[in-house]
């Protein structure tokens, strides 16, 4: 019998070193039932492309605080088209000024979600993707 | 099947779908495996075990370095436990490998035990043959974090490495009488950390008392510092020697037979399992059963003949 699994790669492109939303959402994640892989801070774009391919995740979260977003974000879009992984769907989080959001999304990313998004507002976007927290046991 | 063609010239893209296949017991995994199979049986498969926090992913990080610098491909399967209460899992192991992120020639893969115990997943020796279908010489198995039980690494793996370190207590006691008997190599990281002699000492004491009968060569202790790139040189080539002298007395072959027969005989219950769903509905019918058997209105051996009769009449074509 199936038993799909959604994955998640929670990763943090750019200098910045502050993980404590990223390490937040990805054990908040965890709790609903997700499996989620942690890269860690400072990864390059061109790192979190292949980490995602590899690891054949459903999504991508990326967190920044450093203002970097307009390039890094749409990168990782791009490389993963590149890569032939372009249903990989992003997904973002972090300081993002809200006149930024039309410009990353019509670069490839799918929501941007700013301080303050509970889980569940995430988890309801992730299940309106057809992913919604895994229901069972092991 | 593209996706066959795509594992066996090892694209990246193609490797990694196949093994969500096989984690999500997808219908097509059985097939993409036999598909495989022909070509599998080339990689060295290292298992890479030891208590919680001992190094486990620093140690396969440097491994890899040395694997790279000498031109050569590598994968890792790393297995993270899944929380029994929501089947959500962080799977962090790739933290300390992100050095290779980047790196076309090194394949990681995160996996989560998804209720399997033992310190791997049901999937994980499947993924492990895709990668050698893929083509790469050289696959680690980093399980969970071991405590006394988990000792299925060994069962996947030509040799194990068995990770240690310092100031753990008299946990190399408690580890003796399981962990111990699994290492082929015993690797003290953190050496620079107080205590590592201490350890290394206690070690080679435990290994006395080793059944001299067992299929591996002496066992090698290597003193290492993932942190200090120390003695990854001394851990390579004792892995090496070690898989030389295995090639050279059968171990190896003596292994690779055994795994063979435990992974066909896990499947096979598996399949077992699945189809006493399929003809006696097992899953909903086991509750009506146990009712009767708690009300002492049948014997449990009596209905156990009783539906494998059922069983054997529905599954007959």
């Amino acid at each position: 019998m199936p038993t799909k699994k959604t994955r998640i790669l929670i990763a943090k492109p750019g200098l910045d070193g502050h993980d404590r939303g990223a390490k937040f959402i990805a054990r908040a994640l965890r709790d609903e039932g997700y499996e989620v892989i942690y890269s860690g801070i400072r990864q390059t774009p061109e790192a979190i492309a292949r980490t995602a391919i590899q690891e054949d995740v459903d999504f991508i979260g990326l967190s920044l605080l450093s203002g970097a977003h307009r390039e890094l974000f749409p990168r990782v879009a791009e490389l993963l088209r590149q890569g032939g992984a372009e249903e990989i769907k992003i997904i973002a989080g972090g300081i993002i000024p809200e006149e930024d959001i039309p410009f990353l999304k019509d670069h490839g990313i799918l929501a941007v979600f700013g301080p303050g998004t509970s889980i569940k507002e995430i988890v309801d976007f992730l299940a309106s993707q057809g992913h919604p927290p895994y229901q069972g046991k092991d | 099947m593209d996706l066959i063609a795509g594992v066996l010239a090892g694209e990246t893209r193609a490797v990694a779908r196949a093994i969500s296949l096989i984690e999500d017991r997808e219908p097509e995994a059985e097939a993409l495996i036999d598909a495989l199979y022909p070509h599998t049986g080339r990689a060295l498969v290292l298992g890479v075990t030891g208590s919680p926090g001992s190094g486990k992913s620093s140690l396969v990080d440097r491994l890899i370095e040395r694997e790279r610098r000498a031109g050569r491909t590598a994968a890792v399967v790393a297995v993270d436990p899944s929380s029994p209460f929501t089947g959500g899992a962080i799977l962090g192991d790739r933290l300390r490998m992100q050095s290779h992120a980047a790196d076309p020639g090194v394949f990681i893969r995160s996996m989560a035990s998804r209720g399997s115990l033992g310190g791997v997943a049901a999937a994980t020796a499947d993924a492990v043959k895709v990668l050698d279908a893929a083509g790469y010489p050289t696959i680690f198995l980093e399980t969970i974090g071991v405590g006394q039980t988990e000792i299925k690494v060994v069962e996947l793996s030509d040799i194990v490495l068995l990770v240690l370190m310092p100031g753990a207590g008299d946990e190399i006691q408690a580890l003796k009488a399981g962990v111990m008997e699994i290492g082929d190599i015993f690797v003290i990281n953190k050496r620079d950390l107080g205590g590592a002699d201490k350890l290394r000492e206690e070690v080679e004491y435990v290994l006395s008392f080793k059944n001299p009968q067992g299929d591996g060569p002496a066992n090698p202790i290597v003193m290492a510092s993932a942190l200090r790139d120390e003695g990854i040189e001394e851990l390579a080539s004792a892995a090496a020697d070690y898989r030389a002298r295995l090639a050279e007395n059968g171990g190896l072959v003596h292994r690779r037979r055994l795994r063979t027969e435990r992974e066909l005989e896990g499947a096979l219950t598996r399949r077992l399992h699945e189809l006493l769903d399929v003809h006696l509905d097992f899953s909903r019918q086991i509750h009506g059963w146990v009712d009767r058997l708690l009300r002492k209105s049948a014997r449990p051996y009596a209905l156990i003949d009783e539906q494998i009769r059922n069983f054997l009449k529905e599954a007959r074509p």
